[in-house]
């Protein structure tokens, strides 16, 4: 596939992208539900990001989920592919019936995602701190092989804690590997708190671009942002590789998920899910943080 | 187009130095061809010729493991990591899910023991063959330490579902693991020695199989199941018991995982009793694997020798080799005690 063709992406509307995000946040409710617990608030402050890769810009096949040349997307922190399964299901890369068991005994699709069971899952992920690397071998393979495919990889703000996502950094900026794509969802909270807290992450631009990246800093829920982004990106070729800093609201579109600490991991019942229901569908309302 | 200014054909080598051959020149008793990771990367560049899915990675090791001899002749397709053990692995894993097959290569201690968990869920939960070679295992890396030292890697890698865990006894039989490896199913942890390994396999054996015991020698009144380093050594001892009239089998137990029950059971059966033998902690290697089968059979007396549950002492690897009586009269001594023979 020749680059103007690379550059071919699906185009769709930002009101679609929005809607979509909508879904996003909602299939995370309907599936929590029957799971009986699960990550709402990591997976929220991704729907944006999400909906603006899968639907308007990543190069995939559904119905050929290994085709050679697809561009690749490893979810880092895989516990928000509650959020991702649905997108899947809804491209169709298998019918969506096959969420309604979701988590239950003999499921392929649990809170981590499994490669070897899920079509459209180019890696298994969950052990935080593995997906950088992971990218990385296939932003290798990628060259190795002259292909033209980019890699994206979605890592969490707390996963960076993690020290081979360094080693990963460091490497791609060795390599030279401009074909891979990092995309942090910055949801400022990792479990026990604040990231700055806990274990600070910042100064993040200037952390990747010391490693070698080239580095944009963008509001991860400003969908006309993310794509303009996103459709900015330079080819798979030797250059510094591409990270964007998604600065992003942990459990964002239900207003009291966000930036709770009370939220990573919850199970709504009752008129609490009812309600929640209502408000995603109303859509993003404007972001204020409440004062401490 | 290239910002770095390197051709891409030799963009992820490490430094361009031809082989260096320092390494090779204190070699105690044993001749050059006998030396198996000496000739990994020979036989990955051989392999490599006829198959483009092979590459070849290493964590700045590249002479220690002679996979400098792979990065000269297939610079393209040699990845040095530097030093990041984990990063290399699970990028092997990435490659892997793109059709490649990476042998990635450092010493036992970080490669089984530091990564293993990348080993776990990059490689074997997603069934991606990368091929760890894991060299300089057990207690080969003599005075640099503890830290350097791999007495519990195999008992790491066991309980790893889906994962093929093989050792090899010297360099004609890891050039036969190299190419069985090529096309077997899932990842694998091939444990190697430091390369100095005497020869046990004049040839590379025809009829080695994954998983398929070797018997190297017959007997009845004991079996002696050796992994690795010690199928040399035990091959030895059983010559000396045999001198005193004892009747030894000897097999070499190449793979751990699936480890080969029927070879156990049969010796159970048509032997008198077994002793197994590894470079490695009594527990949770070998000896561990073979009592797994053993408990499930009709009783019969079995002795575990190895190393028995503590950090080896540093000391040149011939002089651990002595002290831990994982040598040919190290061995003969512990079977004699074992049988109660004088």
């Amino acid at each position: 596939m020749s680059d103007a063709e690379q550059g071919d992406r699906r185009n769709f509307s930002e009101d679609y992208l929005a809607e979509r995000a909508k879904f996003i946040r909602l299939e995370t409710l309907r599936l929590t539900r029957i799971a009986g617990a699960g990550h709402y608030s990591s997976t929220f402050s991704a729907a944006e990001l999400f909906a603006a890769l899968y639907y308007g810009h990543l190069r995939l096949d559904p119905a050929n989920p290994k085709w050679e040349n697809r561009d690749r997307f490893v979810l880092s922190k895989g516990h928000a592919a509650i959020g991702l399964y649905p997108v899947l299901a809804d491209l169709g890369f298998y019918p969506p019936s096959k969420l309604d068991d979701f988590t239950r005994l003999g499921s392929a699709f649990g809170d981590h995602p499994d490669m070897k069971k899920i079509p459209g899952i180019d890696f298994s992920s969950g052990s935080l701190g593995h997906g950088l690397s992971v990218a990385l071998g296939m932003a290798i393979a990628g060259r190795m092989k002259n292909h033209t495919y980019r890699t994206y990889c979605m890592l969490g703000d707390g996963e960076l804690n993690e020290g081979q996502i360094w080693e990963a950094a460091m490497a791609a900026g060795h390599f030279q590997l401009q074909g891979l794509v990092g995309i942090v969802d910055r949801n400022q909270l990792s479990i026990d708190g604040p990231t700055e807290k806990v274990m600070s992450v910042e100064p993040l631009v200037d952390r990747f671009t010391s490693f070698g990246w080239d580095v944009q800093r963008i509001d991860g829920h400003n969908l006309s942002a993310i794509m303009a982004t996103l459709a900015a990106l330079k080819p798979a070729g030797t250059g510094r590789p591409q990270m964007i800093i998604a600065d992003t609201v942990k459990g964002r579109g239900v207003k009291y998920m966000e930036l709770s600490l009370d939220w990573h991991v919850g199970n709504l019942v009752g008129d609490d899910y009812d309600d929640a229901w209502a408000e995603i569908e109303a859509g993003l309302q404007p972001f204020e943080k409440e004062d401490a | 187009m290239s910002a770095a200014g390197q051709d891409q054909s030799t963009l992820f080598r490490g430094d361009e130095g031809e082989l260096r051959l320092k390494n090779a020149k204190s070699v105690r008793g044993t001749p050059a061809k006998a030396m198996p990771a000496f000739i990994l990367g020979e036989e990955l560049a051989d392999l490599a010729d006829n198959d483009p899915r092979i590459v070849v990675a290493t964590a700045d090791l590249a002479n220690s493991s002679r996979a400098r001899d792979f990065a000269n002749r297939h610079p393209d397709r040699f990845i040095d990591f530097g030093i990041a053990e984990r990063n290399m692995i699970t990028a092997a894993a990435g490659m892997a899910s793109c059709g490649l097959v990476p042998y990635v290569a450092t010493f036992a201690s970080f490669a089984g023991i530091l990564a293993a968990e990348a080993i776990k869920t990059d490689c074997a939960y997603p069934r991606m063959p990368v091929r760890v070679l894991a060299h300089h295992s057990g207690i080969s890396m003599g005075f640099y330490g503890t830290s350097h030292h791999a007495t519990e890697d195999l008992g790491m890698m066991r309980p790893i579902a889906d994962l093929t865990v093989v050792c090899a006894a010297d360099a004609n039989q890891l050039r036969a693991i190299l190419r069985a490896s090529v096309d077997h199913p899932g990842a694998m942890y091939i444990r190697l020695g430091r390369g100095r390994d005497a020869e046990v396999y004049g040839e590379v054996p025809a009829d080695f199989a994954l998983g398929k015991a070797t018997t190297l020698r017959d007997g009845t009144d004991l079996t002696i199941i050796a992994t690795g380093s010690q199928v040399h050594a035990s091959l030895m001892a059983a010559q000396k018991l045999g001198e005193t009239g004892m009747s030894v089998r000897v097999i070499d137990m190449h793979t751990i995982k699936p480890l080969d029950g029927d070879a156990v059971r049969a010796a159970a059966r048509e032997t008198k009793a077994i002793l197994t033998v590894e470079e490695h902690n009594v527990i949770g290697g070998l000896g561990s694997a073979v009592a797994e089968v053993l408990v499930d059979e009709d009783r019969i007396p079995f002795r575990r020798h190895g190393i028995h549950d503590e950090f080896s002492l540093i000391g040149p690897p011939a002089a651990l080799y002595a002290h831990y009586r994982l040598d040919a009269d190290g061995i003969t001594a512990v079977a004699k005690e074992f049988l109660q023979i004088n």
